[in-house]
């Protein structure tokens, strides 16, 4: 139930992320949502992309230094209190999120939230248990 | 293998007897055809006769690289000029340039001295040498070509740059000894996995590295990722170009060839011979060039020097690596440090790339130091965190060995400039401001 994220290093430089959404762009690969995480000398663009294997490759071949990590995408009701049911049961149980973000399906009206969670055999458990419905690597290529 | 068994292995008194005769030549020479050190010399009450043993070589007066500019373009040279048939210029980006001048003479020296330094890394005639110095008026590529042909070795004269093309050659005629800076050998080996060649499957066996300071921990990180054995080669223009000194196998110092070029250690500060393995400035004097005599040269490199004879039968002295150039020094908050020191701890931690600049700014009044490495698969993760732990771990490491804390920043990959020749490795910006 993991899906892969791209993660490229940046440095914080005037053109870069318009040339890693030109090199996506050429190879056809959508991006589904995007993080940067900054810091006052580089920064670190995550994102959740449809082909996330062609991503890689172009992205690479470029000379960008690019990372693959495994994250859960859950699916949240946009509603007040929508992310709050679901880090609940992740507190109840004691499991640490390295950092999340967030980002509407084009169709329907739920919000899907990336999470980065270190025992994330465990989060996937509890959250079938809870009956949190999580998507999948097919899911994201479909939205 | 030794080229030249009389005069690389020659018991250490016979050698002394040798250069002082060879070193009253020189004395004489440079007195009688050259104002310049007549006058030095007698600035400081010495007469050529002045110099009976070796030792008394220490009275005479140190030369300078910016005395040698005040020659050009045909003003030091020792032979008349009708004899001279090749020149070397200087690039004289921080001055006007220097010009040495070779008599026919002294390019057999030098094919003499460079067949030695080739030999010294096992090359035969079997070898095909692949020469990746620059030719032209930089004296690594002809000086290479010349001890290559006197061997009768294969030569490839590809000179620097179109690293591709050079991977291709290497491919098809099995080069086996390579010639470069070691900064480019490990471009050629970072340009062949690009095009999906394996660099330790080419029929390489040996490089014979130099013209820049380079670290031990450089030379392991060349050997493994080119599969060869990488031997450091020591010279310079003003003396006659590579094939001064030379590493052997053994990789223990690179032998100075003795008969032709007489090495002494100062401080650099007063100026003071020092002792057999003190670190201090290499100064040299030449005892069989014609065109371009220079008594008593400071290299502005600092090694240091050791008279103990080498497992491979050498009797010749042997340098260290060269540390650093005097004006490389940096002084951050009173401590002293080379570049290459930096170089040697960064290149024994498992995670950082070969591929590094030294920042130099100035901030409120004080000189402060960045090292800036290459981001790598592993150094990069998709937490903040685990990428200033990794920083944080360089930066310890530094500290821990040069006692200075310097920072760390990782820069994107290939950002930093490839060097085809010399690698810069400083970039000084406090002049700009």
């Amino acid at each position: 139930m993991e899906v892969r994220q791209i993660s490229v290093f940046l440095e914080n430089k005037i053109g870069r992320l318009a040339e890693i959404t030109q090199v996506l762009g050429d190879k056809g690969i959508n991006i589904r949502a995007l993080a940067i995480a900054d810091t006052t000398e580089f920064g670190i663009l995550r994102m959740i992309i449809d082909k996330p294997e062609k991503a890689y490759e172009a992205l690479e071949e470029k000379g960008f230094t690019v990372s693959q990590t495994e994250v859960i995408v859950v699916e949240v009701e946009d509603k007040p209190g929508g992310l709050a049911g679901v880090m609940a049961i992740l507190g109840k149980a004691g499991i640490n999120v390295e950092y999340l973000y967030a980002f509407v399906a084009p169709k329907g009206s739920n919000a899907l939230v990336v999470l980065k969670i270190e025992k994330l055999k465990d989060a996937v458990g509890l959250f079938q248990a809870e009956e949190v419905k999580i998507l999948s690597s097919k899911d994201i290529g479909r939205l | 293998m030794i080229w030249n068994k009389k005069y690389e292995c020659m018991d250490r008194d016979n050698l002394r007897d040798l250069q002082l005769t060879r070193l009253k030549e020189v004395i004489r020479r440079v007195y009688e055809r050259l104002p310049f050190y007549r006058k030095k010399f007698s600035e400081n009450h010495l007469h050529p006769d002045a110099l009976k043993s070796l030792e008394d070589l220490k009275k005479f007066p140190l030369t300078r690289k910016s005395e040698l500019r005040e020659g050009y373009p045909f003003g030091l040279f020792t032979a008349p000029l009708e004899k001279i048939v090749e020149f070397h210029i200087s690039s004289g980006t921080t001055g006007k340039p220097v010009v040495n001048g070779y008599t026919r003479k002294d390019i057999q020296v030098w094919s003499e001295v460079m067949a030695r330094a080739l030999a010294c890394a096992g090359t035969t005639s079997k070898d095909v040498v692949h020469n990746a110095y620059g030719y032209g008026l930089f004296t690594g590529g002809l000086g290479i070509h010349y001890g290559a042909q006197l061997i009768g070795a294969k030569t490839i004269p590809i000179s620097g740059g179109q690293t591709r093309r050079q991977i291709m050659i290497m491919q098809d005629f099995k080069s086996t000894v390579l010639t470069c800076t070691p900064s480019y050998a490990l471009h050629i080996a970072e340009a062949a996995e690009e095009i999906g060649v394996d660099p330790r499957k080419l029929s390489l066996r040996v490089g014979i590295l130099g013209a820049e300071p380079w670290s031990e921990n450089m030379r392991k990180e060349v050997e493994v990722q080119l599969g060869i054995d990488a031997l450091d080669i020591y010279g310079l223009t003003e003396i006659i170009g590579p094939g001064v000194a030379q590493e052997c196998e053994a990789k223990e110092g690179m032998h100075i060839f003795e008969d032709h070029f007489l090495p002494e250690i100062i401080d650099p500060k007063t100026g003071k011979v020092l002792e057999e393995g003190e670190e201090g400035e290499l100064v040299l004097t030449t005892l069989t060039r014609e065109g371009t005599s220079l008594v008593r040269y400071r290299t502005g490199d600092i090694t240091q020097i050791n008279y103990q004879p080498c497992d491979c039968g050498r009797t010749i002295a042997r340098i260290n690596k060269i540390k650093g150039r005097v004006d490389d020094m940096l002084i951050i908050r009173g401590v002293n440090i080379f570049p290459s020191q930096i170089e040697n701890v960064l290149l024994q931690i498992e995670e950082a790339e070969p591929h590094y600049q030294l920042i130099l700014e100035r901030k409120r009044g004080l000189d402060e130091l960045t090292v800036e490495l290459e981001v790598s698969p592993n150094t990069f993760f998709d937490e903040v965190k685990r990428v200033e732990k990794i920083e944080a771990k360089i930066e310890k490491e530094i500290e821990d060995a040069l006692g200075l804390r310097i920072g760390v920043r990782l820069v994107e990959s290939r950002t930093i400039e490839r060097s085809m020749g010399k690698a810069k490795r400083i970039i000084d910006k406090r002049k700009s401001k």
